[in-house]
Protein backbone atom coordinates (compact mmCIF):
# COMPACT_ATOMS: atom_id res chain seq x y z
CA UNK A 1 0.00 0.00 0.00
CA UNK A 2 1.28 3.41 -0.83
CA UNK A 3 1.97 6.06 1.74
CA UNK A 4 -0.25 8.63 2.81
CA UNK A 5 0.72 11.68 0.95
CA UNK A 6 1.15 14.52 3.22
CA UNK A 7 1.64 18.41 3.02
CA UNK A 8 3.24 21.13 5.29
CA UNK A 9 2.79 24.99 4.41
CA UNK A 10 3.64 28.46 5.92
CA UNK A 11 1.40 31.51 5.44
CA UNK A 12 1.76 34.49 7.22
CA UNK A 13 3.71 32.77 10.41
CA UNK A 14 7.32 33.43 12.20
CA UNK A 15 8.39 29.38 11.53
CA UNK A 16 8.21 28.58 14.90
CA UNK A 17 5.21 26.07 13.02
CA UNK A 18 8.37 24.59 11.39
CA UNK A 19 10.26 24.28 14.03
CA UNK A 20 8.06 22.81 16.46
CA UNK A 21 7.78 19.84 13.80
CA UNK A 22 11.24 19.37 13.17
CA UNK A 23 11.34 19.76 17.48
CA UNK A 24 9.74 16.40 17.52
CA UNK A 25 13.47 14.91 17.66
CA UNK A 26 13.57 11.54 16.05
CA UNK A 27 9.88 11.04 15.55
CA UNK A 28 10.08 13.00 12.54
CA UNK A 29 11.30 9.98 11.49
CA UNK A 30 8.44 8.24 12.11
CA UNK A 31 6.50 10.89 9.89
CA UNK A 32 8.88 10.69 7.47
CA UNK A 33 8.35 6.99 7.46
CA UNK A 34 4.72 6.71 7.92
CA UNK A 35 3.67 9.35 5.12
CA UNK A 36 5.01 10.89 2.00
CA UNK A 37 5.97 14.72 1.78
CA UNK A 38 4.65 15.58 -1.06
CA UNK A 39 5.34 19.32 -0.17
CA UNK A 40 7.14 21.52 2.27
CA UNK A 41 8.86 24.22 1.19
CA UNK A 42 10.35 25.17 4.65
CA UNK A 43 12.51 22.10 4.18
CA UNK A 44 12.41 20.79 0.74
CA UNK A 45 12.72 22.23 -2.91
CA UNK A 46 9.00 22.39 -3.90
CA UNK A 47 7.60 24.93 -6.46
CA UNK A 48 4.13 26.14 -6.06
CA UNK A 49 3.79 24.12 -9.46
CA UNK A 50 4.38 20.91 -8.24
CA UNK A 51 0.87 21.12 -6.33
CA UNK A 52 -1.16 22.72 -9.08
CA UNK A 53 -0.13 19.44 -10.82
CA UNK A 54 -1.79 17.56 -8.46
CA UNK A 55 -4.80 16.12 -8.83
CA UNK A 56 -7.54 17.43 -6.57
CA UNK A 57 -7.74 15.33 -3.36
CA UNK A 58 -4.51 13.93 -3.82
CA UNK A 59 -2.67 15.27 -0.40
CA UNK A 60 -4.20 13.45 2.26
CA UNK A 61 -3.45 15.51 5.04
CA UNK A 62 -2.18 19.61 4.91
CA UNK A 63 -0.97 20.88 8.20
CA UNK A 64 -1.59 24.47 6.94
CA UNK A 65 0.21 27.00 9.85
CA UNK A 66 0.04 30.53 9.37
CA UNK A 67 -2.60 33.58 9.31
CA UNK A 68 -3.96 34.97 5.63
CA UNK A 69 -2.78 38.41 5.09
CA UNK A 70 -2.05 38.60 1.05
CA UNK A 71 -3.45 37.76 -1.68
CA UNK A 72 -0.68 34.54 -1.87
CA UNK A 73 -1.56 33.22 1.14
CA UNK A 74 -5.03 33.05 0.20
CA UNK A 75 -4.06 31.49 -3.14
CA UNK A 76 -2.11 28.91 -1.37
CA UNK A 77 -4.87 27.75 0.29
CA UNK A 78 -7.38 27.43 -1.75
CA UNK A 79 -4.93 25.70 -3.82
CA UNK A 80 -4.32 23.13 -1.01
CA UNK A 81 -7.69 22.74 0.10
CA UNK A 82 -8.96 21.84 -3.11
CA UNK A 83 -5.66 19.27 -3.44
CA UNK A 84 -6.41 18.04 0.33
CA UNK A 85 -8.22 15.44 1.74
CA UNK A 86 -8.53 16.78 5.30
CA UNK A 87 -7.05 20.08 6.15
CA UNK A 88 -5.57 20.88 9.46
CA UNK A 89 -5.03 24.51 10.79
CA UNK A 90 -1.90 24.22 12.53
CA UNK A 91 -0.82 26.36 14.98
CA UNK A 92 -2.41 29.55 16.59
CA UNK A 93 -1.69 31.96 13.56
CA UNK A 94 -4.32 29.59 11.18
CA UNK A 95 -6.56 28.64 14.06
CA UNK A 96 -6.80 32.36 15.51
CA UNK A 97 -4.83 34.88 13.63
CA UNK A 98 -2.46 34.71 16.66
CA UNK A 99 0.45 37.38 16.23
CA UNK A 100 0.62 38.53 12.63
CA UNK A 101 -3.63 38.47 13.18
CA UNK A 102 -2.88 41.74 15.76
CA UNK A 103 -2.45 43.95 12.72
CA UNK A 104 -6.13 44.32 13.33
CA UNK A 105 -5.91 46.93 15.69
CA UNK A 106 -4.46 49.15 12.57
CA UNK A 107 -4.85 49.85 9.33
CA UNK A 108 -2.50 49.08 6.35
CA UNK A 109 -1.59 52.25 5.67
CA UNK A 110 -1.07 53.28 9.21
CA UNK A 111 1.32 50.02 9.26
CA UNK A 112 3.20 50.67 6.09
CA UNK A 113 3.39 54.49 7.21
CA UNK A 114 5.06 53.84 10.58
CA UNK A 115 6.95 50.66 8.95
CA UNK A 116 8.18 52.29 6.42
CA UNK A 117 8.16 56.12 7.54
CA UNK A 118 7.56 57.06 10.77
CA UNK A 119 9.54 54.12 13.07
CA UNK A 120 12.38 55.59 15.08
CA UNK A 121 14.97 52.72 13.60
CA UNK A 122 13.68 53.67 9.71
CA UNK A 123 15.91 55.57 7.83
CA UNK A 124 14.25 56.48 4.28
CA UNK A 125 15.05 59.55 3.05
CA UNK A 126 13.88 58.81 -0.39
CA UNK A 127 10.35 57.68 0.77
CA UNK A 128 10.87 54.52 -0.52
CA UNK A 129 7.95 52.15 -0.01
CA UNK A 130 6.86 48.15 -1.78
CA UNK A 131 4.87 49.02 -5.06
CA UNK A 132 2.47 45.92 -5.85
CA UNK A 133 3.33 46.43 -9.65
CA UNK A 134 6.61 47.66 -11.25
CA UNK A 135 7.82 47.91 -14.30
CA UNK A 136 10.97 46.28 -15.04
CA UNK A 137 12.86 46.14 -18.89
CA UNK A 138 12.33 42.26 -18.37
CA UNK A 139 8.63 43.00 -17.34
CA UNK A 140 6.46 43.86 -15.01
CA UNK A 141 7.01 42.86 -11.17
CA UNK A 142 3.90 41.72 -9.14
CA UNK A 143 4.05 41.57 -5.38
CA UNK A 144 0.80 39.79 -3.94
CA UNK A 145 -1.58 42.53 -3.08
CA UNK A 146 -1.41 42.92 1.34
CA UNK A 147 -4.59 42.86 2.92
CA UNK A 148 -6.33 45.60 5.38
CA UNK A 149 -7.30 42.71 7.44
CA UNK A 150 -5.60 39.23 8.30
CA UNK A 151 -7.88 36.28 8.36
CA UNK A 152 -8.11 33.16 10.06
CA UNK A 153 -7.77 30.22 7.64
CA UNK A 154 -10.89 28.79 8.41
CA UNK A 155 -12.44 32.29 7.13
CA UNK A 156 -10.86 31.98 3.77
CA UNK A 157 -11.59 27.69 3.52
CA UNK A 158 -13.17 25.18 4.89
CA UNK A 159 -11.22 23.22 8.14
CA UNK A 160 -10.91 19.90 9.30
CA UNK A 161 -9.10 20.11 12.39
CA UNK A 162 -7.46 22.89 14.52
CA UNK A 163 -4.31 22.14 15.96
CA UNK A 164 -3.26 25.09 18.63
CA UNK A 165 -0.64 26.55 20.11
CA UNK A 166 2.24 29.17 19.37
CA UNK A 167 3.76 26.89 17.91
CA UNK A 168 2.17 23.48 19.45
CA UNK A 169 3.93 21.88 21.76
CA UNK A 170 5.56 18.51 20.35
CA UNK A 171 2.80 16.02 22.34
CA UNK A 172 0.48 18.04 20.91
CA UNK A 173 1.70 17.15 17.08
CA UNK A 174 2.32 13.56 18.27
CA UNK A 175 -1.69 13.39 19.33
CA UNK A 176 -2.45 14.68 16.42
CA UNK A 177 -0.17 12.82 13.83
CA UNK A 178 -1.09 9.49 15.79
CA UNK A 179 -4.70 10.45 15.16
CA UNK A 180 -4.62 10.91 11.55
CA UNK A 181 -2.19 7.68 11.03
CA UNK A 182 -4.59 5.64 13.32
CA UNK A 183 -7.74 7.16 11.36
CA UNK A 184 -9.05 7.76 14.73
CA UNK A 185 -9.80 11.35 14.19
CA UNK A 186 -12.69 13.33 16.11
CA UNK A 187 -15.51 14.66 14.16
CA UNK A 188 -14.79 17.40 11.57
CA UNK A 189 -14.55 20.67 12.67
CA UNK A 190 -12.53 19.32 16.56
CA UNK A 191 -9.81 20.91 18.21
CA UNK A 192 -7.72 18.34 18.56
CA UNK A 193 -6.49 18.04 22.03
CA UNK A 194 -8.00 17.69 25.20
CA UNK A 195 -10.82 20.42 26.66
CA UNK A 196 -9.60 21.57 29.75
CA UNK A 197 -8.23 24.99 30.80
CA UNK A 198 -4.50 25.99 31.97
CA UNK A 199 -5.49 26.27 35.31
CA UNK A 200 -6.47 22.99 35.56
CA UNK A 201 -3.04 22.03 34.46
CA UNK A 202 -1.22 24.46 36.46
CA UNK A 203 0.44 23.22 40.03
CA UNK A 204 0.52 26.64 41.27
CA UNK A 205 -1.76 26.75 44.78
CA UNK A 206 -5.40 28.66 44.01
CA UNK A 207 -6.87 30.45 46.89
CA UNK A 208 -9.79 33.34 46.30
CA UNK A 209 -8.39 36.01 43.93
CA UNK A 210 -9.02 39.45 45.31
CA UNK A 211 -6.30 41.57 43.78
CA UNK A 212 -6.00 45.75 44.22
CA UNK A 213 -3.54 45.83 41.34
CA UNK A 214 -1.53 44.58 38.62
CA UNK A 215 2.01 44.14 37.72
CA UNK A 216 4.02 44.27 34.77
CA UNK A 217 6.48 41.06 34.44
CA UNK A 218 9.37 43.31 35.29
CA UNK A 219 7.84 44.81 38.16
CA UNK A 220 7.66 41.69 41.02
CA UNK A 221 9.40 38.56 41.72
CA UNK A 222 6.64 36.00 42.12
CA UNK A 223 6.33 33.49 44.81
CA UNK A 224 7.33 30.62 43.04
CA UNK A 225 3.98 28.97 44.43
CA UNK A 226 1.07 31.11 44.92
CA UNK A 227 -1.34 31.55 41.24
CA UNK A 228 0.24 34.46 38.99
CA UNK A 229 -3.07 36.36 38.69
CA UNK A 230 -3.72 36.21 42.78
CA UNK A 231 -0.18 37.93 42.81
CA UNK A 232 -1.35 40.73 40.46
CA UNK A 233 0.15 39.19 36.94
CA UNK A 234 -1.75 39.05 34.08
CA UNK A 235 -2.57 34.75 33.50
CA UNK A 236 -4.67 34.23 30.48
CA UNK A 237 -4.96 30.52 31.79
CA UNK A 238 -8.37 30.32 33.70
CA UNK A 239 -9.84 30.59 29.90
CA UNK A 240 -7.53 29.28 27.37
CA UNK A 241 -7.32 25.78 26.60
CA UNK A 242 -4.52 23.89 27.45
CA UNK A 243 -2.54 20.55 26.29
CA UNK A 244 0.62 22.43 26.48
CA UNK A 245 1.21 20.98 30.21
CA UNK A 246 1.15 25.25 31.76
CA UNK A 247 4.23 25.83 30.63
CA UNK A 248 4.63 29.56 31.32
CA UNK A 249 3.16 29.58 34.45
CA UNK A 250 5.14 27.15 36.17
CA UNK A 251 7.90 29.50 35.01
CA UNK A 252 6.79 32.56 36.45
CA UNK A 253 5.29 33.68 33.62
CA UNK A 254 1.45 34.33 33.35
CA UNK A 255 -0.70 32.45 30.32
CA UNK A 256 -0.47 34.52 27.37
CA UNK A 257 -3.39 32.23 25.73
CA UNK A 258 -1.62 30.72 22.98
CA UNK A 259 -3.71 27.65 22.83
CA UNK A 260 -6.84 29.51 22.14
CA UNK A 261 -11.05 29.24 23.77
CA UNK A 262 -12.17 25.90 24.73
CA UNK A 263 -15.03 24.54 23.45
CA UNK A 264 -17.95 26.56 22.46
CA UNK A 265 -16.24 29.83 23.23
CA UNK A 266 -17.33 32.55 20.79
CA UNK A 267 -14.88 34.72 21.78
CA UNK A 268 -11.52 34.12 23.42
CA UNK A 269 -11.30 37.85 24.60
CA UNK A 270 -14.89 38.20 25.96
CA UNK A 271 -13.72 35.13 28.04
CA UNK A 272 -10.51 36.08 29.15
CA UNK A 273 -12.35 39.77 30.29
CA UNK A 274 -14.80 38.12 32.64
CA UNK A 275 -12.02 36.05 34.63
CA UNK A 276 -9.82 38.84 34.48
CA UNK A 277 -12.83 41.46 35.79
CA UNK A 278 -13.96 38.69 38.42
CA UNK A 279 -10.56 38.50 40.75
CA UNK A 280 -10.68 42.61 41.09
CA UNK A 281 -11.46 43.53 44.10
CA UNK A 282 -13.36 46.93 44.09
CA UNK A 283 -16.65 47.70 44.17
CA UNK A 284 -17.61 51.42 42.56
CA UNK A 285 -16.55 52.27 39.54
CA UNK A 286 -14.31 54.45 40.51
CA UNK A 287 -12.21 51.46 42.45
CA UNK A 288 -12.62 49.44 39.27
CA UNK A 289 -10.83 52.20 36.72
CA UNK A 290 -8.30 53.13 39.28
CA UNK A 291 -7.15 48.80 39.47
CA UNK A 292 -7.59 48.76 35.76
CA UNK A 293 -5.02 52.38 35.58
CA UNK A 294 -2.36 49.64 35.84
CA UNK A 295 -3.35 47.67 33.16
CA UNK A 296 -2.07 48.87 29.82
CA UNK A 297 -3.37 47.85 26.65
CA UNK A 298 -6.40 45.29 27.88
CA UNK A 299 -7.60 44.60 24.29
CA UNK A 300 -3.85 43.33 23.16
CA UNK A 301 -4.22 40.94 26.38
CA UNK A 302 -7.91 39.78 25.68
CA UNK A 303 -6.94 39.04 21.98
CA UNK A 304 -3.45 38.50 21.60
CA UNK A 305 -3.76 35.09 19.81
CA UNK A 306 -7.35 35.48 18.55
CA UNK A 307 -7.89 38.55 16.88
CA UNK A 308 -8.89 37.98 13.78
CA UNK A 309 -11.02 34.90 15.16
CA UNK A 310 -12.97 37.43 17.92
CA UNK A 311 -16.64 38.56 16.79
CA UNK A 312 -15.64 42.12 16.08
CA UNK A 313 -12.72 40.51 13.90
CA UNK A 314 -10.53 44.38 14.01
CA UNK A 315 -10.77 47.83 15.14
CA UNK A 316 -13.06 50.18 13.43
CA UNK A 317 -11.21 51.91 9.88
CA UNK A 318 -9.81 55.00 10.96
CA UNK A 319 -11.22 57.99 12.12
CA UNK A 320 -14.08 56.74 12.31
CA UNK A 321 -15.04 57.68 8.51
CA UNK A 322 -16.46 54.39 6.81
CA UNK A 323 -16.18 53.83 3.09
CA UNK A 324 -18.36 51.81 1.27
CA UNK A 325 -16.97 48.29 0.81
CA UNK A 326 -16.56 48.78 -3.10
CA UNK A 327 -14.15 52.37 -2.04
CA UNK A 328 -12.85 50.49 0.50
CA UNK A 329 -11.51 47.81 -2.04
CA UNK A 330 -9.99 50.21 -4.31
CA UNK A 331 -8.57 52.54 -1.28
CA UNK A 332 -6.78 49.60 -0.44
CA UNK A 333 -5.06 49.19 -3.93
CA UNK A 334 -1.68 50.41 -3.51
CA UNK B 1 -32.85 52.77 8.99
CA UNK B 2 -36.29 53.36 8.46
CA UNK B 3 -38.48 53.63 5.38
CA UNK B 4 -38.37 57.11 5.06
CA UNK B 5 -34.49 56.76 4.84
CA UNK B 6 -33.91 58.57 8.37
CA UNK B 7 -31.54 56.55 10.82
CA UNK B 8 -33.41 54.88 13.50
CA UNK B 9 -31.38 53.54 15.61
CA UNK B 10 -31.00 49.29 16.52
CA UNK B 11 -30.28 49.38 20.71
CA UNK B 12 -30.32 45.75 22.06
CA UNK B 13 -31.37 45.99 25.76
CA UNK B 14 -30.17 43.33 28.29
CA UNK B 15 -32.11 43.78 31.52
CA UNK B 16 -32.24 41.83 34.33
CA UNK B 17 -35.26 40.06 35.53
CA UNK B 18 -36.04 41.76 38.99
CA UNK B 19 -35.73 45.00 37.95
CA UNK B 20 -35.18 46.93 34.59
CA UNK B 21 -37.02 44.47 33.02
CA UNK B 22 -40.45 45.50 35.35
CA UNK B 23 -39.40 49.10 34.99
CA UNK B 24 -39.90 48.40 31.58
CA UNK B 25 -43.22 46.32 32.05
CA UNK B 26 -44.18 49.80 34.36
CA UNK B 27 -43.71 52.30 31.52
CA UNK B 28 -45.87 49.73 29.09
CA UNK B 29 -48.54 49.55 31.52
CA UNK B 30 -48.27 53.13 32.65
CA UNK B 31 -48.48 53.93 28.72
CA UNK B 32 -45.21 55.89 28.68
CA UNK B 33 -44.12 57.00 25.42
CA UNK B 34 -40.33 56.07 24.58
CA UNK B 35 -38.41 55.28 21.10
CA UNK B 36 -39.04 52.21 19.61
CA UNK B 37 -35.26 51.10 19.27
CA UNK B 38 -34.99 48.81 21.74
CA UNK B 39 -34.83 45.05 21.32
CA UNK B 40 -35.09 43.70 24.46
CA UNK B 41 -33.61 40.56 26.08
CA UNK B 42 -34.81 39.82 29.57
CA UNK B 43 -31.66 38.07 31.52
CA UNK B 44 -32.02 37.14 35.71
CA UNK B 45 -29.35 39.15 36.49
CA UNK B 46 -26.74 41.84 34.74
CA UNK B 47 -24.69 39.40 36.80
CA UNK B 48 -25.28 36.87 33.94
CA UNK B 49 -23.94 39.22 31.58
CA UNK B 50 -21.44 37.94 29.34
CA UNK B 51 -19.34 40.45 27.20
CA UNK B 52 -19.47 37.85 24.48
CA UNK B 53 -23.33 38.98 24.35
CA UNK B 54 -22.49 42.57 23.72
CA UNK B 55 -19.89 41.74 21.11
CA UNK B 56 -22.02 39.29 19.45
CA UNK B 57 -24.67 41.70 19.24
CA UNK B 58 -22.29 44.77 17.90
CA UNK B 59 -21.19 42.26 15.38
CA UNK B 60 -24.72 41.08 14.04
CA UNK B 61 -25.72 44.99 13.39
CA UNK B 62 -26.53 46.28 16.25
CA UNK B 63 -25.72 50.27 16.67
CA UNK B 64 -25.86 49.82 20.70
CA UNK B 65 -26.57 47.77 23.72
CA UNK B 66 -27.98 48.75 26.63
CA UNK B 67 -27.34 46.54 29.80
CA UNK B 68 -30.27 47.69 33.00
CA UNK B 69 -30.12 45.80 36.34
CA UNK B 70 -30.66 46.55 40.04
CA UNK B 71 -29.38 49.57 41.86
CA UNK B 72 -26.36 48.58 43.48
CA UNK B 73 -26.83 47.00 47.06
CA UNK B 74 -30.41 46.01 45.67
CA UNK B 75 -29.35 43.21 43.14
CA UNK B 76 -31.30 39.71 43.72
CA UNK B 77 -28.16 37.49 43.98
CA UNK B 78 -26.59 39.99 45.88
CA UNK B 79 -23.38 40.69 44.04
CA UNK B 80 -24.63 40.07 40.77
CA UNK B 81 -24.65 43.90 39.40
CA UNK B 82 -20.69 44.51 41.14
CA UNK B 83 -20.00 41.66 38.87
CA UNK B 84 -21.46 43.38 36.05
CA UNK B 85 -19.84 47.13 37.18
CA UNK B 86 -16.18 45.26 36.74
CA UNK B 87 -16.73 43.22 33.59
CA UNK B 88 -18.57 46.56 32.30
CA UNK B 89 -15.44 48.59 33.25
CA UNK B 90 -13.34 46.53 31.44
CA UNK B 91 -15.25 45.83 28.22
CA UNK B 92 -15.78 49.58 27.68
CA UNK B 93 -11.35 49.87 27.61
CA UNK B 94 -12.10 46.69 25.19
CA UNK B 95 -14.25 48.80 23.00
CA UNK B 96 -12.27 52.04 23.31
CA UNK B 97 -9.59 50.10 21.83
CA UNK B 98 -11.73 49.05 19.16
CA UNK B 99 -12.47 52.33 17.83
CA UNK B 100 -16.58 52.06 19.42
CA UNK B 101 -17.76 55.17 20.86
CA UNK B 102 -18.58 54.98 24.13
CA UNK B 103 -22.24 56.14 24.09
CA UNK B 104 -23.03 53.16 22.40
CA UNK B 105 -22.70 50.70 25.07
CA UNK B 106 -24.49 51.71 28.17
CA UNK B 107 -24.69 50.53 31.63
CA UNK B 108 -27.82 51.77 33.97
CA UNK B 109 -29.62 51.05 36.87
CA UNK B 110 -33.26 50.98 37.25
CA UNK B 111 -35.59 50.02 39.50
CA UNK B 112 -38.68 47.76 39.38
CA UNK B 113 -40.33 51.27 40.54
CA UNK B 114 -38.23 53.26 37.93
CA UNK B 115 -41.16 53.61 34.97
CA UNK B 116 -39.82 56.97 34.14
CA UNK B 117 -36.38 56.31 34.21
CA UNK B 118 -36.62 53.63 32.44
CA UNK B 119 -38.11 55.62 29.57
CA UNK B 120 -35.91 58.34 29.93
CA UNK B 121 -32.84 56.03 29.30
CA UNK B 122 -33.87 54.86 26.40
CA UNK B 123 -35.02 57.93 24.91
CA UNK B 124 -31.71 59.54 25.61
CA UNK B 125 -29.46 56.52 24.60
CA UNK B 126 -31.64 56.58 21.32
CA UNK B 127 -31.03 60.78 21.17
CA UNK B 128 -26.86 59.68 21.50
CA UNK B 129 -26.67 57.14 18.95
CA UNK B 130 -28.67 58.97 16.44
CA UNK B 131 -26.53 61.69 16.65
CA UNK B 132 -23.33 58.78 15.92
CA UNK B 133 -25.11 57.27 13.18
CA UNK B 134 -24.91 53.67 12.36
CA UNK B 135 -22.30 51.27 13.63
CA UNK B 136 -22.77 48.48 10.89
CA UNK B 137 -19.80 47.21 11.94
CA UNK B 138 -19.25 44.28 9.27
CA UNK B 139 -18.87 47.21 6.97
CA UNK B 140 -15.11 47.16 8.83
CA UNK B 141 -14.06 43.88 7.16
CA UNK B 142 -14.90 43.85 3.44
CA UNK B 143 -13.70 40.60 1.36
CA UNK B 144 -10.04 41.05 -0.03
CA UNK B 145 -9.86 37.37 -1.18
CA UNK B 146 -9.49 37.69 -4.82
CA UNK B 147 -10.57 33.63 -5.07
CA UNK B 148 -13.63 34.75 -3.50
CA UNK B 149 -14.64 37.80 -6.01
CA UNK B 150 -13.89 35.04 -8.97
CA UNK B 151 -16.30 32.75 -7.42
CA UNK B 152 -19.09 35.68 -6.79
CA UNK B 153 -18.20 36.52 -10.14
CA UNK B 154 -18.37 33.34 -11.59
CA UNK B 155 -22.60 33.16 -9.63
CA UNK B 156 -23.66 36.27 -11.43
S1 LIG C 1 -31.00 40.75 39.89
FE1 LIG C 1 -31.06 42.71 38.97
S2 LIG C 1 -28.96 43.09 38.77
FE2 LIG C 1 -28.90 41.19 39.79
Amino acid sequence: MSKPKLALYWASSCGGCEIAVLGLHEKILDVAEAFDIVFWPCVMDFKYEDVEAMEDGEIDVCLFNGAIRNDENAHLAHLLRRKSKVMVAFGSCAFGGSMPGLANFNDREQMFNYIYHDSPSTDNPDGIVPQQRTDMPEGELVLPNFWNTVKTLAQVVPVDYYLPGCPPEASSIETAVTAIVSGELPPPGSVIGPDITVCDECPREKHEKKISRFYRPQEIIPDPDTCLLEQGLFCAGIATRSGCGARCPQVGVGCRGCYGPNEGVYDHGAKIMTGIASVLDADTPEEVEAILDTLPDPAGYFYRFHMPDSLLRRTARTNGKKLLASEQVAASEL
Amino acid sequence: MSENGTFKPVIVGFLCNWCSYRAADLAGTSRMGYPATLRDIRIMCTGRLDPTFVLRALEKGADGVLIMGCHPGQCHYQEGNYKAIRRFALLKRTLRQFGIEEERVQLHWASAAEGVEFAKTVAKMTEEITALGPLEWSRNWPNEDPHIYAEEAAHE
